[in-house]
């Protein structure tokens, strides 16, 4: 399993008179971990919810490995492989911490709407569920309603569930959202184990795990591409200090 | 084990009301046990939608009816050779091909969507049972004969205890398919969905698919119990697909829970009963089953399972003799509220109709003159005593089981 490219072309956005996104073109390469990074509204959520299916584009392209992703529904897009997480939690919430993983499993392991299978039957699907739960260090949690969990507890298993399902195209939108230092540095730790090999792209604002995880940083601002680059050529770019970094850092 | 001493239960129970001395069955009683059978497994297939997918359906009786109405047409014009036994199946299958239909349409859209559309349906089916004459036959039903059918094992069916262990037979059957189906991919990704629409689209699953075909396996066994309905009465009216018998599929699984699988099961057992015994006693028993509802909904949301369940971690710790005193001590003014409220509900309908149809009145043996203000100041006023002593004994009620919590808290976790 190869980790596929993520492209964009032109990918506009308008929401009534308003346009979110104008014109975006990315190339994210295959097995890269990119960083999507700017200002509030600058439409970093709303170019995550296009390439995942959530929103339709208003015009432009977006294809993975060349195949169009832009006209697919949110499921179908899943089933080629690419997976994402949400700023705000998005989990099943009354059900246990390993259903949760068992329902990510499901699809890409090809149970499809099986209504005459038992779960607890399925040794091969229970044992990955169980090391996922190892994975994303959950297993004394295991059989606790996933809505009663603690919010960092609650963006491991977001992440577990995000990663389970075989995808190797991975979007995390702010996945250390609302961390302390130390749950921060253990979900860094996390995400690389977890996606290595995959095709990463990241919403992040923390700008430590951004400078420390990708390998390529695109600054987004009101709904343009700035700069695209390696983290260095991000960090000595004057536009960008001028819109971004330069605000944060001062 | 539960599922053993059900049927067992199940089994017994006909012969415990037995007239022995006579040799005779007690024919009203089988009868609400047949009843309630059928109407176990029309709640639990309800359950599929309401608990386990979160769909709030108006037309599940329309599932059916419409199985009872094939199952009636069957047996009047045999053209394939069914056993009796298995006629409830063809219920099920002409339940499964309208849910199919009407599901098609139905969950295209969820929440409160889905419920104005399913309003619709079970609207659209009472008109059609109205207007198409041939195949509802109208206002006097389709009547049948179960007789017409053979059976596989010789027995006739000519007694209603033949026809009881025929519904209990299918009744587990059902049960036990339901049970299974919660437990399959299909089953988890309905509470997922429930849960969460979204993200269960963002791991692969096509929600509407999921509630389509949850929505067409509900209406099979909902056609399997509407199959047992024609089998067991010999005729379908259109009250088979109405409104009133949808809204007690919600009151079963509501009243019961629709957080587990018993609690349909014992909101169908419970409703049937009411239904039968408070009929007999009063002809306001509607008004009793209705403000039940409105104080489940109210105060037990989760329904009488959900209580159940709340006390659970109360006895593993061994500690429900602490509750002893306090429930008893909520009985009394419960009690209270429950005659004064009783009273003014029999001397409101005897005032109303009572009197008109020259009935004497005789509520618990007693009988108020409906006439003076007396009973009627006592009764008002004894139930505004009763619900404000409930209230302050209620406060009592949760302190004590507050700190029951709290206390046994560290050890639940």
């Amino acid at each position: 399993m190869t980790a596929p490219n993520l492209q964009l072309r032109d990918v506009r956005k308008s929401f009534g008179p308003t346009e979110i996104i104008r014109g975006v073109t990315l190339d994210i390469a295959a097995g890269q971990r990119h960083a999507l990074i700017g200002p509030n509204g600058a439409g970093k959520t709303t170019l995550f919810n296009l390439i995942s299916g959530r929103f339709a584009v208003t015009s432009g392209e977006i294809t993975l490995d060349g195949t169009r992703l832009d006209t697919l529904p949110p499921h179908r897009i899943n089933r080629l492989g690419l997976s994402r997480s949400f700023q705000i939690t998005s989990i099943f919430h009354r059900l246990s911490v390993l259903e949760n993983l068992r329902c990510a499993l499901l699809w890409s392991r090809g149970y499809r709407y099986s209504f005459w299978q038992t779960l607890t039957r399925q040794t091969a699907l229970n044992e990955a569920a169980e090391r996922l739960l190892e994975d994303i260090n959950l297993t004394s949690r295991r059989d606790i309603q996933a809505g009663l969990l603690s919010y960092a507890e609650q963006r491991a298993l977001e992440i577990g569930m995000t990663v389970a399902g075989n995808a190797t195209a991975i979007l995390l939108d702010e996945p250390t959202a609302g961390m302390s230092n130390t749950e921060t540095e253990y979900a860094i730790a996390m995400i690389r184990r977890l996606t290595e090999g995959k095709t990463l792209l990241m919403v992040e604002h923390d700008m430590r795990v951004v400078f420390d995880l990708a390998d390529t940083i695109t600054v987004l601002v009101y709904g343009e591409v700035i700069a695209s680059g390696p983290p260095a050529a991000i960090r000595a770019n004057r536009t960008v200090q001028e819109a971004y970094l330069g605000a944060e850092a001062a | 084990m539960p599922w053993i001493l059900m049927l067992l239960v199940a089994v017994i129970l006909p012969w415990l009301f037995r007239d022995y001395t006579h040799g005779r069955d007690n024919g009203f009683m089988t009868a609400m046990f047949s009843q309630m059978g059928m109407m176990i497994i029309f709640a639990l297939s309800y359950n599929m939608l309401m608990g386990e997918a979160g769909l709030l359906s108006f037309c599940h009786a329309v599932f059916f009816g419409f199985g009872g109405y094939c199952v009636a047409h069957f047996l009047n014009a045999i053209v394939v050779w069914v056993p009796l036994e298995l006629l409830p199946l063809v219920g099920g299958v002409c339940g499964l091909a309208l849910a199919m239909i009407f599901g098609a349409m139905a969950t295209k859209q969820r929440t409160t969507a889905f419920a104005m559309i399913t309003f619709g349906i079970g609207e659209l089916a009472v008109t059609a049972a109205i207007m198409f004459q041939h195949f509802f036959g109208g206002e006097s039903g389709i009547t049948t004969d179960r007789q017409n059918a053979s059976s596989l094992f010789g027995i006739n069916y000519a007694h209603g205890l033949q026809v009881y262990y025929l519904v209990v037979a299918w009744t587990l059957v059902a049960a036990l398919g339901m049970y299974y189906l919660r437990g399959t991919p299909l089953g988890r990704m309905a509470n997922a969905c429930r849960d969460n629409y979204e993200r269960a689209q963002f791991v692969g699953y096509d929600p509407r698919m999921v509630r389509f075909l949850q929505f067409a396996l509900s209406g099979l066994f909902a056609g399997i119990a509407g199959g047992l309905y024609c089998i067991t009465y010999e005729i379908v009216t259109y009250d088979a697909v109405n409104a009133p018998l949808s809204g007690n599929a919600l009151l079963m699984a509501f009243i019961g829970g629709v957080g587990s699988f018993s609690g349909p099961v014992i909101g169908a057992i419970l409703i049937t009963a009411l239904q039968s015994g408070l009929s007999l006693m009063s002809n306001s028993w509607l008004v009793y089953v209705g403000l039940l509802f409105i104080a489940m909904v109210t105060f037990a949301p989760t329904g009488i399972t959900g209580i159940l369940h709340a006390h659970a971690p109360i006895v593993r710790n061994r500690r429900l003799a602490a509750l002893a005193v306090p429930y008893g001590r909520l009985m009394l003014p419960i009690l209270v509220v429950l005659v004064g409220f009783v009273f003014l509900v029999e001397m409101l309908s005897f005032v109303t109709i009572g009197a008109a149809e020259g009935k004497t009145i005789d509520i618990f043996g007693l009988t108020p003159d409906v006439y003076a203000p007396l009973p009627w100041v006592a009764m008002v006023a004894g139930t505004a005593i009763g619900i404000a002593w409930l209230r302050w004994e209620a406060r009592r009620f949760f302190v004590v089981w507050d700190g029951l919590m709290t206390e046994i808290a560290p050890v639940a976790r």
